[in-house]
């Protein structure tokens, strides 16, 4: 017993995770879990996943924690020179290339999926998806992380084109709350962050907020509750 | 006709013979205690399937004949053929109608057999078994013990809890894969060990009310929420009484996500976690 659960403590810093990039009308919203393990136990049960590359771009970090959060580190350290250099914000095509150079070129050493989202003046809203061996890929919405295997068939059904910012976000809290129920690598609560031309905007929705879903129960305190609470009133016969 | 077991060597890798090798669907920790009465043991609803919460409505306390409360952790195949073979264990007891019924030691004596002869047989039951019972306050000391080979190094373990009481005492004891533990006042398994029993040892004290034991046995399964990938929110906590035994309806805990530093705790130290 103790050997499995010790070599557990050893196993490197994951972020089982469930990452979401979304465009709508007007900017992106990213969203993701809060759970970092290492092996089967949460060693983080509040990380914060979504990570500021610029002012106006985010990265949703999946995988190794440690590979992500250096990759993220060394873009944000070269599109702060380049922002200087340019004169202007850095488009979020940019910042996902460079992220791509990193994770393409050290594509053996590296084990970490990243969604880039962000907004400029001359796309818009942009969701830039590079998994695992440095492939990049713009698309309309992206899902990632172990959590993303069970948001397949969800995004196939529940996803449109032009949703606006009400809506693109409670898909992406939904989203995530459905991949936490299943799981075990994902949990916690659900942060989002929204990039348009009006800035940034960061939420956070504890796990009691989120809808119950399927053999889930409404949450109490204690069972000692449950056995006190009245019983059924009487019929009025 | 030969039989194709006699043929083969112990360790034969081509023989049709079913074995355990590794767990598919385990259920993760069981936690019990000793209080006033009895026993209490409590043990969320989850059925995992590797890291997906595949199943979340899995009975993992079951009680057996009139004396006597089982709780299993990991492959719950293996349990459900456990509880078969008990099932037919109380029928044949029940049949003799002799006014007699098997208490939890006897329970316990014969899942140790049944386990034992399995581990013999390199094909071992992979669970850890909570036993707990009462029988006229009668003294009951019993573990189920087991080794399990491993080819790797892989998978949970099923703990299991012998309780019962002990000259008026209320014993509990926890056996695992490996051999017998302890007998303590208070078990667990699987990560129940790290983190429930610390508060335990700290909380835990002689002639709890049922609602102190509750209350402590929540305290646990909420830390076992936070921290085990493989916990789900739902469980039942079950006791056992001369009386017999009462396993509660599932219910879910509320958690709190409410500390200040959840909120933004990237502020100051840009893509760290």
């Amino acid at each position: 017993m103790d050997l499995n659960i010790m070599g557990d403590l050893n196993a490197p810093h994951s972020m089982g995770t469930t990452i979401i990039g979304v465009t709508y009308n007007g900017g992106v919203v990213l969203g993701a879990d809060s759970r970092t393990s290492t092996g089967m136990y949460v060693a983080n049960r509040a990380s914060d996943k979504i990570t500021e590359l610029t002012d106006n771009v985010y990265v949703c970090r999946s995988g190794s924690a440690a590979d992500s959060q250096i990759i993220s580190d060394y873009v944000r350290y070269f599109l702060h020179q380049h922002t200087i250099q340019l004169g202007q914000p850095a488009t979020v095509k940019v910042a996902a290339n460079l992220v791509r150079l990193l994770a393409y070129n050290n594509k053996n050493m590296l084990q970490t999926g990243l969604i880039v989202g962000g907004w400029d003046k001359y796309e818009g809203g942009k969701i830039y998806g590079v998994p695992l061996g440095g492939t990049i890929i713009e698309q309309p919405f992206a899902i990632g992380g172990s959590g993303s295997s069970y948001l397949y068939g969800f995004f196939d059904q529940a996803w449109k084109e032009g949703m606006t910012k009400e809506e693109a976000e409670q898909l992406v809290v939904k989203a995530v709350s459905l991949a936490i129920a299943r799981d075990g690598a994902s949990g916690g609560v659900v942060r989002t962050v929204t990039i348009n031309s009006e800035g940034v905007s960061r939420k956070f929705y504890p796990g009691d907020t989120l809808p119950l879903w399927h053999e889930e129960l409404e949450a109490h305190n204690s069972l000692l509750d449950l056995l006190n609470a009245p019983g059924p009133e009487p019929m009025n016969i | 006709m030969e039989s194709n077991q006699a043929k083969n060597s112990l360790l034969s890798s081509h023989d049709n013979i079913q074995r355990t090798q590794y767990p598919y669907v385990t259920g993760t920790s069981v936690v019990a205690l000793k209080y006033k009465d009895g026993i209490l043991m409590a043990s969320d609803m989850g059925g995992s399937y590797g890291s997906t919460l595949r199943y979340k409505s899995v009975e993992r306390l079951k009680p057996i004949g009139k004396h006597s409360l089982l709780g299993a952790s990991g492959e719950l195949s293996d349990f459900q053929e456990i509880l078969r073979y008990l099932d037919e264990l109380i029928l044949y007891d029940n049949m003799w109608d002799d006014g007699n019924s098997l208490g939890p030691k006897e329970v316990h004596n014969y899942l140790t057999r049944v386990m034992y002869n399995r581990r013999n047989k390199f094909d071992p039951l992979w669970n850890t078994l909570v036993l707990g019972g009462v029988k006229n306050g009668q003294k009951y000391l019993g573990m189920v013990s087991h080794c399990y080979i491993f080819m790797q190094v892989s998978g949970n373990e099923l703990y299991a809890f012998l309780v019962g009481f002990d000259n008026d005492t209320v014993v509990t004891v926890q056996v695992s894969m490996i051999g017998v533990n302890f007998e303590d006042d208070h078990v667990a398994t699987g990560f129940g060990n790290h983190l429930a029993r610390p508060i335990l040892r700290d909380e835990w004290h002689e002639n709890l009310s049922y609602e102190e034991g509750v209350k402590l046995l929540e305290k646990c399964m909420l830390v076992l929420l936070y921290r085990d990938r493989s916990a789900v929110n739902k469980l039942q906590i079950a006791k056992i009484t001369e009386e017999g035994v009462t396993i509660s309806q599932p219910y879910s805990l509320k958690t709190f996500w409410g500390f200040s530093a959840f909120q933004n705790p990237t502020v100051g130290a840009e893509g760290s976690w």
